[in-house]
Order: C-alpha cells, then sequence, then structure tokens
C-alpha cells in the first residue's frame, strides 16, 4: 500500500468537499478518478499532495503520516502531481522547468538531472522544443509539461488532474500511450479524468466521488454498471 | 530512442564572456582611477556605486524574490548607526564598523521579516514602511547619537580611518580627499561583490527556485521548493548587505541623522526609480537604472523640486510604454543577455540548438 486516505474531509466555508474520503491504493496500482464538475476531484488532489490541508483525517504514504506536512515536502517524499489547468514557470523554458523540477523534487545538483530531464523531454515529445519559453507553448504542450515536470520530480505516486481535457482525439491518443508507458515503468498512478475511455485503457480501478463523498469503487465495468453512478452520469457520455 | 548522454547543459554564452572580460578590465581601471581624475569625479563615482549596489539588492528582492519592499531604508539606517556606535561607543576603526552595519541590519531583518511576511502585496510594502519609521524614530531616542539632530565622526576615527594613510602617500592628496578615495574603493569592492554575488545566486540552483516562486508559488512549491526559507534567505541577504552600504555611505560623510540615515527618497524611492528604468529582474537593469538617474540628477540639479516630479514622470512612462525598462527594450531588440542565466539544453532533436 503506497498511499492511504482515512476519513479525510475538507470544507470550504459550509461547502463539504471532502467528506470522510476513505480509500488505499497499491504500489504499482493504477487508479481512476471520475465524479461530476465541482464534485472535489481536484480539491482530494491537493489534500494528498499538501497544496490544500484536510480539516479532519489522516493520509498515510509510503508507512508516514503526511496529513500535516507541506507540499513541498511530500514532492521530495515521491508524491508528483499535475494541475487540471496547467501552471508552468512561464518565463523559464521547457527544460528549465523540469531542472527545477528534478533539482528540488529529488535534491541534487543541476548537472547531474541534464540526462533524466533530456529522456523524459523525450519520452513526453517535448525535446523539440526544450529551449523553449513555457509561456509561448500551446495547449498540448502546457499538458504534456505538466506531465513531464511532475515526472522529473522523481514521483513514486503520480496524481495526473485532466491531463487529457481539452486535447483532439489523436493528442489525447499520444498523451495516454506516453501514461502507459510511464505506467508500465512501474510509477503507481491516480488519474482524475473526464474522457471515459482514456481512463479506462490505463486504470485497473475507478473511484467515484459526488459531493466530496466516495460513492463507489472497484473495476471499472462493474463500477459503469452500479445504478448509483448511471444515475450521477445520466446524460454525460458513457 | 537516443541515448541520453548526449545531452548538455550550458549557461555560457559569447556575450557573457565578453561580458566578463569587459567587467574585469573596468573593475581594474575602477581600482586605478584615483591616480587619474579629479576628487569630484571620485565622488560622483562613489554615489553611483553604492546607489547600484543598493538597486541590485532591491532587484533581488523585489525582482526575484517578488518582495516588494519600501522599508529598506531601515536597513541602510541601521547599518549607518551601527556604524557610528561602533565608532564612537566602541571605539572601532570606521572600516571595520561598516561590518557591524551589516551585522545589525541583520538583526533588524529577523523581526521585520516575522511581521511583514505575515502580509500579502500592497500590506507587505507598507509593512516595511512602517518598520522602517518605527526604527527611525526609535534611533531618534538614542542621545548617545545625537538623538534627532544627530552627530558626526569624531575628529580622532575619521583622521585614523584604515588605509588613509596608505592613500595619501599612494596619490600624494590630503586627508580629506584619501578618505574619498578609501570609501570609493570600498564602494567598488561592495557594487562588485554585490552584483557578482547575485548573478551567482542565479546560475546556482537557487536562481532557478527563484524564478520557478517569480512564476508560480503554488506550482514551485509542488516541485519541492521551499518558497518560505528562500524568501527569508533572500530577505537576510539583501539587508545585511544594504546594512553594509549604509555604513560605507555614512562613514564617508562622516555625519549622521535620523532623518538623512532612514530617508526614504534616497534610500528607497530613488532606487526603486534606478530599478523600474533600468529595467526589473535583471542584472542589467540596475546598471543601466543608475547610469540614466546620474545623468538625470546632473541635469536637473538646478531645478529643485522639478527635479522629483520630472523623476516620477519618467517612471510613469517607462512603466506604460516599457514595463521590462530600457535594458528591457534593448534586450528585446537585439536578444542581447549581458549576464545570460538561461540553462540551454543541446544535443540531438532540439529546435535551434544541435
Ligand atoms: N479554494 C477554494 N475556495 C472555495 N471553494 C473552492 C475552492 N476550491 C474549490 N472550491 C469549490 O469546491 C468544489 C469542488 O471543487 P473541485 O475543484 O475540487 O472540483 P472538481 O471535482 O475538480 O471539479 P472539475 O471537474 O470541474 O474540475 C467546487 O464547488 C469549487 O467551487
Ligand atoms: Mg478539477
Amino acid at each position: 500500500m503506497i498511499l492511504s486516505l482515512d476519513s479525510v474531509s475538507k470544507s470550504f466555508g459550509a461547502l463539504k468537499v471532502a467528506d470522510g474520503v476513505t480509500f488505499a491504493v497499491e504500489k504499482g496500482e493504477a487508479l481512476g478518478i471520475i465524479g461530476p464538475n465541482g464534485a472535489g476531484k481536484s480539491t482530494l488532489f491537493n489534500l494528498i499532495t499538501g497544496n490544500l490541508l484536510s480539516s479532519g483525517g489522516r493520509i498515510t504514504f509510503e508507512g508516514r503520516d503526511v496529513t500535516r506536512l507541506p507540499a513541498m515536502e511530500r514532492v521530495r517524499m515521491g508524491v508528483g502531481r499535475s494541475f487540471q489547468i496547467p501552471q508552468p514557470f512561464e518565463g523559464l523554458t521547457v527544460f528549465e522547468n523540469l531542472l527545477t523540477a528534478a533539482t528540488f523534487g529529488r535534491g541534487g545538483r543541476e548537472a547531474d538531472m541534464v540526462e533524466d530531464c533530456a529522456r523524459i523531454l523525450d519520452e513526453t515529445e517535448l525535446l523539440r522544443k526544450a529551449n523553449a519559453v513555457a509561456g509561448s507553448l500551446s495547449l498540448l504542450d502546457r499538458k504534456r509539461l505538466e506531465l513531464a515536470r511532475a515526472m522529473a520530480t522523481g514521483p513514486e505516486l503520480l496524481l495526473l488532474d485532466e491531463i487529457a481535457g481539452g486535447l483532439t482525439e489523436a493528442e489525447c491518443t499520444a498523451l495516454v500511450a506516453t501514461i502507459r508507458g510511464i505506467h508500465a515503468q512501474g510509477t503507481t498512478i491516480i488519474w482524475i479524468e473526464h474522457v471515459l475511455h482514456a481512463l479506462t485503457s490505463v486504470v485497473e480501478r475507478l473511484l467515484v466521488l459526488d459531493f466530496g463523498r466516495v460513492i463507489g469503487i472497484g473495476a471499472p465495468d462493474e463500477i459503469m454498471a452500479s445504478k448509483e453512478v448511471r444515475e450521477i452520469y445520466l446524460g454525460l457520455e458513457v | 530512442m537516443t541515448t541520453h548522454t548526449a545531452y548538455r547543459l550550458t549557461t555560457r554564452t559569447k556575450a557573457g564572456t565578453i561580458t566578463g572580460l569587459v567587467a574585469l578590465a573596468l573593475i581594474a581601471l575602477g581600482f586605478a582611477l584615483p591616480a587619474f581624475v579629479s576628487r569630484s569625479t571620485i565622488q560622483d563615482l562613489f554615489f553611483i556605486l553604492t546607489m547600484l549596489a543598493l538597486a541590485q539588492l532591491w532587484n533581488l528582492l523585489a525582482g526575484y524574490g517578488g518582495l516588494v519592499s519600501v522599508g529598506q531604508q531601515a536597513f541602510v539606517g541601521i547599518g549607518a548607526y551601527a556604524m557610528f556606535a561602533a565608532v564612537i561607543l566602541l571605539g572601532w576603526n570606521p572600516v571595520v564598523a561598516i561590518l557591524a552595519g551589516g551585522v545589525a541590519a541583520l538583526l533588524l531583518a529577523i523581526p521585520t521579516a516575522f511581521f511583514a511576511f505575515r502580509l500579502q502585496g500592497a500590506y507587505f510594502a507598507i509593512g516595511t514602511w512602517v518598520i522602517a519609521e518605527v526604527t527611525r524614530l526609535l534611533v531618534a531616542q538614542w542621545k548617545a547619537l545625537g538623538g534627532g539632530t544627530g552627530t558626526s565622526l569624531p575628529r580622532e576615527a575619521t583622521g585614523n580611518i584604515m588605509g588613509v594613510d596608505l592613500v595619501r602617500a599612494l596619490f600624494g592628496v590630503r586627508e580629506a580627499a584619501a578618505r574619498d578615495i578609501l570609501a570609493y574603493w570600498l564602494a567598488l569592492v561592495l557594487a562588485v561583490a554585490i552584483t557578482g554575488g547575485i548573478y551567482w545566486l542565479l546560475r546556482n540552483r537557487l536562481g532557478l527556485a527563484l524564478a520557478a516562486l517569480r512564476d508560480n508559488i503554488d506550482a514551485a512549491q509542488s516541485v519541492g521548493v521551499d518558497a518560505v526559507r528562500l524568501k527569508w534567505a533572500v530577505f537576510m541577504l539583501a539587508a545585511a548587505a544594504t546594512g553594509l552600504v549604509g555604513g560605507l555611505v555614512f562613514m564617508q560623510t562622516a555625519r549622521i541623522s535620523p532623518g538623512a540615515a532612514f530617508a526614504v527618497t534616497d534610500w528607497t524611492a530613488y532606487v526603486i526609480f534606478i530599478v523600474v528604468i533600468g529595467g526589473i529582474g535583471t542584472i542589467e537593469g540596475p546598471i543601466v537604472g543608475v547610469i540614466v538617474f546620474f545623468l538625470l540628477r546632473s541635469a536637473l540639479a538646478d531645478y529643485g523640486s522639478w527635479y522629483l516630479l520630472t523623476l516620477g514622470l519618467i517612471a510613469i512612462a517607462v512603466m506604460l510604454f516599457a514595463p521590462k525598462g530600457l535594458w528591457g527594450l534593448v534586450s528585446a531588440r537585439t536578444g542581447l543577455h549581458l549576464f545570460p542565466v538561461r540553462r540551454r539544453l543541446s544535443g540531438p532533436k532540439i529546435q535551434g540548438g544541435t
């Protein structure tokens, strides 16, 4: 077990965005998270990464209680993440974005990270644009950069937040192949996605979130067959 | 798939190497200059170098660290007063006492950061200014150093500054002129060390962290950058160095008062002007800015309050039409970077870099 959440809660004022969330992720697993807009999926990621602190419950990563640890310490332990809305360091180049993530996420000298950053850039099809300023990138490349930068931190657990959203079919297929490759190398993945077919082509289990509550977790076909999930997704692409 | 050992990181550029060589030549020339130029030129250069040092430090804070302080006069002032205190109360040699200025500024920076770092944006700026004012009021109560009216360095101390005899022998000048030359040399050392030190910092991995922090603090923390520690480090460093400059400036004038040592116009407004017109967030910016500032000051010296008004209008015009300052215009046109910090990846398959 690499990650476990035990009754994790978070409220924004009167709004409960995480309500007794409990689940665990095995090492090497790929877990998908689905749920309607505003269900609290991104908030859940922020709680796992430490970008937000939970108001109740317990988060354990690699056997250590990380509930109160700040984001920068969790990433150093191996929790890497991408942002739903890409947040590149716009004034830095693509390569420098990765170099920053690698030197601080893992702790090391810049010179020792060059090879690895180049490999990740190659895998995410950004190598060609390594020296382009990140602020000048297209949406697809920004999404790739989110993935690449998260990879550069050397994650054991990789959290991907709607990395395929807004991409064309072909772009999406390419990105899915990259993610599958990362998963095949042994990285544990939790992936939030509305594009279901992309998600189910990678993940082994699905978790459904609604109003901050886990309303189902299990094999994708079982989850999609359940009545409760069908109700939530009625009228959405299934 | 390509092998990735073929990839290299380079920061060095031709322009950067040339800058380095020119800078070395200029520094050497700078040290020799007192042999050739008049005392008033030396005084002008002293002013330029100390303002350059302060501008580089403010640029480090605001341009790189995102810490827009308008209270740097607190550190100039406390540095100056600590220098005076070390001379008058402890009998230190003024040159050594400058170091006390740095230490005092560092000590003042700790509570300042505790207080101001709780504030965001404009409140941070106001907070730093409030601390500077409070410090000024407290120092004005210090009777041993002249209270509100201030005091001068005693004759025994100014006549006995370390190295002045050597300068007199070297250039055959009077004591007062020798003191100016010595102060000028120290200013040269400080300005070069501060500019060079900041440049070194930016090329170090801390430079990446600062740039990341400036662009996006959430993302920076999510890749392992310790934002809080970094801001503390930058603030402490800038404060200590500002204190040294303060000590040096008032060693040269040999006279101090709370109004002069804690002047918000001299030590913060002009400094911000220099950084903004030159170009914030670059090493070149403050260098260009201080030259423009000096020329304007000389040209407008006789026009009293028109001087401030003109500076203000120019600053507004630059902010509107060239938000990256004069150096920003030049580097956008030419692609020139005299102090390159970009880490370029070179190797197969990369656009514009084999
Ligand atoms: N910092 C915040 N302060 C107040 N409310 C917030 C904050 N962040 C999110 N919310 C609210 O919390 C709820 C859950 O937001 P969240 O972003 O986690 O949803 P989501 O499941 O990721 O949605 P989407 O599919 O649209 O990305 C939403 O109603 C949102 O408006
Ligand atoms: Mg979301």
